[in-house]
Parts: structure tokens; sequence; C-alpha cells
């Protein structure tokens, strides 16, 4: 294999004999990077993560020592920290390893995080569906206690903090920041207005909040355990580190792996990491980065000059480098790093069905853009996967979604825009094939592959 | 406000939402909590389990069934012995998940969205459980099966029905073993 995986979130995942206890944790060096940090000043530790230029792994990609930055501290009020535990968009499933398989290491990295940025309490907010998960984190975090690294008087530094979990009851939209934090603080998850509601100045119980990814609250432990100019030297310029990868559908061997950003291409990974296309397939298309983010096409090219070599590029989708600064410069973006892979079987039309049946269901239903929107799309997909598509229908989507981006509280808007926009760009000739196929009310029509909706 | 509906918890639900009252800032956020340890108890959230919460935390019941209202997790009404919740998102329904829940409806002999007329089962389609490259996933009561391939299900067919024939669970039960379905639920 061309390329190694460079483990260090991951370094223990699935490992032979590892178990999420403490004691195995502190075995493997666990906590050895809290005790130093609790000796060090709070606003060394937030400079050391602005350093290493770390960005946030929820999605958004934005630099964590920015954001911690933009914390107000001048109006006296608690600082609260939340780990955003809620790994809820389509196609992500990295979070969950953490969480089941090295509870500890999130736990570090919070209390690492909330000594930086003084919190007073932190929460983990996890997703309703990982029951067993907030058994194990609140075990965990009971363990943690026990041993003093959360809670009163941590190591006798004299900062305390403690960690909740509190469980979400399956709204996507609680994994947005701000309806999580409605949601946290027991209301519906109707995301709040940014201005003002800010959370880093107007966040939980309206005081100053810093939201992070469990992924972000792990890279923070290794940040501070390596410091932040030596952790700014892996992956590229503008993102920095590791990445875990999460691919789903159509190749051979799906899962999770960690590689440094930028280091393995889209097709390294999915033929010599995850074994090529199944037998008898080729690739079609590829969602790079959890279900909002916009389709890959393989067959189209990719040119441009390269913000980060200043060289010319010219890509077909598999030579396009895994970091999220290559994935921009074709128009699309690393997100959660949920890559799913969808060949020549799929319908293309059902496909972006199936991803409006989500995206309805899940709006909060706040803003008439998206609550109308996605509804309309949901319906008008299922009546045109149903076999009733009219071509005229294909505009119409397009210009629906053009009518939501950029109109919303929430970027659940783009998240319904950008799966129609981008699906139209680039796979209009197959919706229009199919229509023809399916003739003036001659049914379903979908001979290869399996229903998507 | 109405006069108190009582609600027959059980004493370690109470004493477990006795101890969440400190761990916040503001009684309403024990709002989705105290849903799921009643729901848990009594299976669903009735009208008197809504009151009963809404006076615990000293606010109006509308308040606490805007609340159930909104996420999915919760339920007004009761539901079969066994819920099986099938993933239909994208990474799930490429690998075949229409088709297993097909399969499953006619083993079970339930629609999804509805409950068997032996009162087993409740089928439901559920949106991404997080575990989308071992799709396609269904998720039984709290223990999570992986790779239910439509043409394999014999195995997860049958799981099913044992847990239908099985007593209620303990509340206690016993922790769970990495690599099992009730570790990964
Ligand atoms: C519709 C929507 C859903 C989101 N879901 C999640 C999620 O499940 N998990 C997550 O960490 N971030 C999610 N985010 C991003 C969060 O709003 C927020 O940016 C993130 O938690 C910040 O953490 P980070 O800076 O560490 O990435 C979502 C955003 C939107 C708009
Ligand atoms: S964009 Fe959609 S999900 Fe976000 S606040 Fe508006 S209606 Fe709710
Ligand atoms: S799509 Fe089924 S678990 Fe994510």
């Amino acid at each position: 294999m061309a390329v190694e995986q460079r483990r260090v979130i991951y370094k223990h995942v699935d490992e032979e004999g590892y178990t999420p206890d403490i004691d195995c944790y502190m075995k493997h060096g666990g906590y050895e990077v809290l005790k130093k940090a609790i000796g060090a000043k709070p606003e060394d530790l937030c400079k050391e993560v602005l350093d290493s230029g770390v960005t946030g792994r929820g999605g958004a990609g934005f630099p964590t020592g920015m954001k911690w930055r933009f914390l107000d501290r001048k109006s006296g009020k608690p600082i609260y920290l939340i780990c955003n535990a809620d790994e809820s968009e389509p196609g992500t499933f990295k979070d969950r390893q953490i969480i089941y398989q090295d509870p500890h290491q999130l736990i570090e990295g919070m209390m690492i995080s909330a000594f930086a940025i003084q919190a007073k309490q932190a929460w983990i907010y996890i997703r309703g569906e990982f029951i067993n998960g907030a058994r194990i984190l609140e075990n965990a975090i009971e363990e943690a206690r026990a041993k003093n690294f959360l809670g009163d008087n941590v190591l006798g530094s004299g900062f305390s903090c403690d960690i909740v979990v509190h469980r979400g009851a399956g709204a996507y939209i609680c994994g947005e920041e701000t309806g999580l934090i409605e949601s946290l603080e027991g209301k519906r998850g109707y995301p709040r207005i940014k201005p003002p509601y800010f959370p880093a100045a107007l966040g939980a119980y309206m005081c100053p909040t810093i939201v992070n990814n469990v992924e972000t609250m792990a890279q923070v432990k290794h940040v501070i355990g390596m410091g932040g100019s030596e952790f700014a030297k892996f992956g590229v310029k503008g993102d920095p580190g590791t990445h875990i990868f999460g691919v789903s559908g159509h190749v051979q061997k799906p899962g999770y792996y960690e590689f440094e950003a930028g280091k393995i291409t889209v097709g390294e990974m999915l033929y010599d990491v995850c074994g090529g296309p199944l037998p008898g397939r080729t690739f079609k298309a590829l969602i790079p980065g959890g279900s909002s983010t916009k389709i890959l096409r393989f067959g189209e090219r990719f040119t441009g000059k390269h913000p980060n070599t200043g060289e010319d590029f010219d890509w077909g989708v598999e030579d396009i480098p895994l970091d999220a600064v290559s994935l921009k410069c074709c128009g699309t973006f690393l997100g959660t790093g949920g890559l799913i892979v969808m060949d020549d079987s799929t319908d293309m039309m059902e496909a972006i069905a199936n991803l409006m049946a989500f995206y309805g269901h899940e709006s909060c239903g706040q803003c008439t853009p998206c609550r109308e929107g996605s509804l309309w799309l949901n319906k008008m997909t299922l009546r045109m996967t149903g076999g009733a598509a009219r071509n005229q229908d294909v505009d119409l989507m397009k210009n629906i979604a053009d009518q939501i981006e950029g109109r919303t509280i929430c970027a659940h808007g783009e998240a319904v825009a950008w799966p129609v926009q981008s699906h139209y760009n680039k796979f209009k000739d197959e919706w229009l094939d199919k229509i023809a196929h399916q003739g003036n009310g001659n049914g379903r029509y979908n001979p290869k592959g399996y229903p998507l909706i | 406000m109405a006069e108190t509906a009582t609600l027959d918890l059980k004493p370690a639900t109470l004493a477990k939402i006795e101890s969440l009252f400190p761990k916040y800032p503001d009684k309403r956020s024990l709002t989705l909590p105290l849903c799921h340890l009643v729901q848990e108890d009594l299976g669903y959230l009735s009208d008197e389990a809504i009151e009963w919460i809404a006076a615990k935390l000293e606010l109006e019941p509308i308040q606490v069934l805007q609340v159930v209202s909104f996420y999915p997790m919760y339920r007004r009404e009761p539901i079969g012995k066994v819920h099986v919740k099938v993933c239909r998102t994208l990474s799930c329904a490429l690998v075949g998940a229409y088709k297993t829940c097909e399969k499953l409806e006619q083993a079970l002999d339930c629609k999804r969205g509805h409950t068997s007329a032996d009162g087993n089962y409740t089928i439901e389609f559920v949106e991404c459980i997080a575990k989308c490259g071992m799709g396609p996933l269904v998720q039984v009561d709290d223990k999570l099966y992986e790779n239910c391939k439509p043409e394999e299900l014999d195995g997860l067919i049958d799981a099913i029905k044992t847990a239908a024939s099985e007593g209620p669970e303990s509340a206690d039960h016993p922790k769970p073993q990495p690599g099992t379905p009730a570790y990964e639920g």
C-alpha cells in the first residue's frame, strides 16, 4: 500500500486487548497531558491551540484556537464548554469509535480545553441513539472523578469543572450548535439567529460558550501533548494534523481510517485502502464529507492553481488529495470526512430523493425557505422516483434549491440546497434519461440498483 | 396549575431523577433527561407523564409537550414489545436497507410505522444512526446490528423473535460486552 495510516486519535481503536476503562487508558500514558497542562497558564494553552492551526472536525472546519479567542471574557458570566457528540450528519461515523472505545481520550481533551478556556462547567451532548455510549461516558467520568482528573480542585490546581452527559432524542438539527444549546436548555432544537447569538458571546444560558466536536476535543489533547508548532507540521497548510475518514456505500472494504491531511488521494483511499469497487462495478459518484457536501462525478476534471503550492493542478476525482484545502479547490468540502461512494448501479434520482427525505424530515421548521423548500423537494422527488416525473421538474428542483440557500437561520438550508444543486449540475442527464424511460406514467424505473427511497 | 398527576415510577427512576437536579444551572434543562427516564420506565409519555414532568420542573405542560412532539425518540403511544428501527438514510440504502426493511416486515408480519397485531413488534424507519460503513443497520431496542444485508437476515430475525418471547428486561441489566450488539447500541 502506498500510504500508511497515521493513527493518532485512533491509535488504540480496535486494538486487541484495549479496553475503555481508566486503568487501560493510563497504562498507555493517559492523562499525562492533562497533568502537564494543569501546571501551565491557561492563556498559553490557548496560544498553543491557536498556533497549531487545528480546525474543527464537526463539519465547518473553523480554526479552534480562533473560536476560543472570540469568547466574551469581559461579561463576568461563567464560561461553558460543550462537546458536540451528536454525530448526526449522514455518512459520518468517526466520533462513535472515540466514545465507545476510548472515552477517556475525549474526557482528557475536554478537561484540557475546559482548563484552557477556564470553563465552569462542561457537557457532552450525545445523540439519543448512542444509548450505551452515554453509559460508557458516564462511567468514564466517574472513574476520572475518582482520580481527581475532573470535579472539584482538579489535581490540586484550584480549578474545578465537572462534565455532565446530556442525551439528545433523535433530532438531526440538534447537531447545529445553537440548536444543540436550545436542546440542552430543555427546549425544541430551534437554531438561534447569529448575530447576536454567537455561542462564544451568548451561548448556553446566555453565557459565553464553546461548542466543539468530539474529534476536535481529542485533537486538542494531541496539540497540547506535542505543542502547537509541532502539530502544525503535519497535514497541509490550512488543514493541519490527521483526519478520520469514514467510507461507506459501494466499496469492498468500507470502514474508518485515519490519515494525515493531504497525504492520500481519493483514488488511493478507494482502491488501495478500501479495496476498490464491488465485483463488476465501476465508481460513479462520491459525496466527500457527509451528505450535505457537494457531490463529485467520476470522469469530471478539476483545474486551477493550488493555493498551497502555487502550482497548476489538473485532477480527476481519483487524484484529489484528501484535505480541506484541495477539496475546496474542487468546489466541495471535506466536511466531516464521511465519504459516501456510489457505483454505476446507483439511480441518481433515487439518491437525491433519499437525501431529500432526510432533510425534509429534519428541518426544524422555523424558516419558510427551509421548511417549505425541503418538504417540496421531498414530495417532488417522491413523485418523480415513483414514476410520475416530468422534464420540467428537473429545473424546478434547482430553482427551489437556489431559493433556499443563504436565506435561512442556520446552515441546514445549505445542507438541503447543496446536494440538489450539485446533483443537478452533474447528473441532470441521468435524471432526464430516467424520465424518458418512465414514459408517461409507466411507473417506477430503477433496473439496476437497490431501491433508495 | 392543575393538580399534580401521580405516576407509578420505579424507585430507581425516581432516585435518578433527583440526582440530576444539581447538575444544571436551570431546572428546565432536565426536560429531555426526564422524558427519557419516564419513557424508559413506563414505555411511553402519556398526558399524565407530561403533566408530572412539568410539575416536577415547574413548567407548564405545554412546554414539555412541545419538546415531546419535536423529538422523534419520544412516543405518545405504547409500542410493541420489541422496537425495530431500520436506518434508511443514503449509506444504508445503497447497500440494501429498503429491501432489508421489506424482508423484516414480511418475517414479523408488521408494516413499518405500525405495531404487529400480536403486539410483539413495532417497525420503524429511522435516519442515520452513525455507523454508516457497516450498514444496513438495524437497532433492536438498545442493541445495534450491523451488516443486515437483505439476503442474510435469518440470524437477525431469530434475535428479534427471541427478544419478543423473553420477559421484560430487568432494570439492572448486565454490563454489555464489547463486540456485541448491546455494546454498540
Ligand atoms: C444542520 C447541522 C448539523 C450539524 N451536526 C453536527 C454534528 O452532528 N456534530 C458536530 O460536531 N457538528 C455538527 N454541526 C456543526 C456544529 O454547528 C458546530 O459547527 C460544531 O459542533 C463546532 O465544532 P468544531 O468547531 O469542533 O467543528 C452541524 C451543523 C449544522 C448546520
Ligand atoms: S434553516 Fe431549516 S433547520 Fe435551520 S433554523 Fe431554519 S428551518 Fe430550522
Ligand atoms: S446511513 Fe445508516 S447509519 Fe448512517
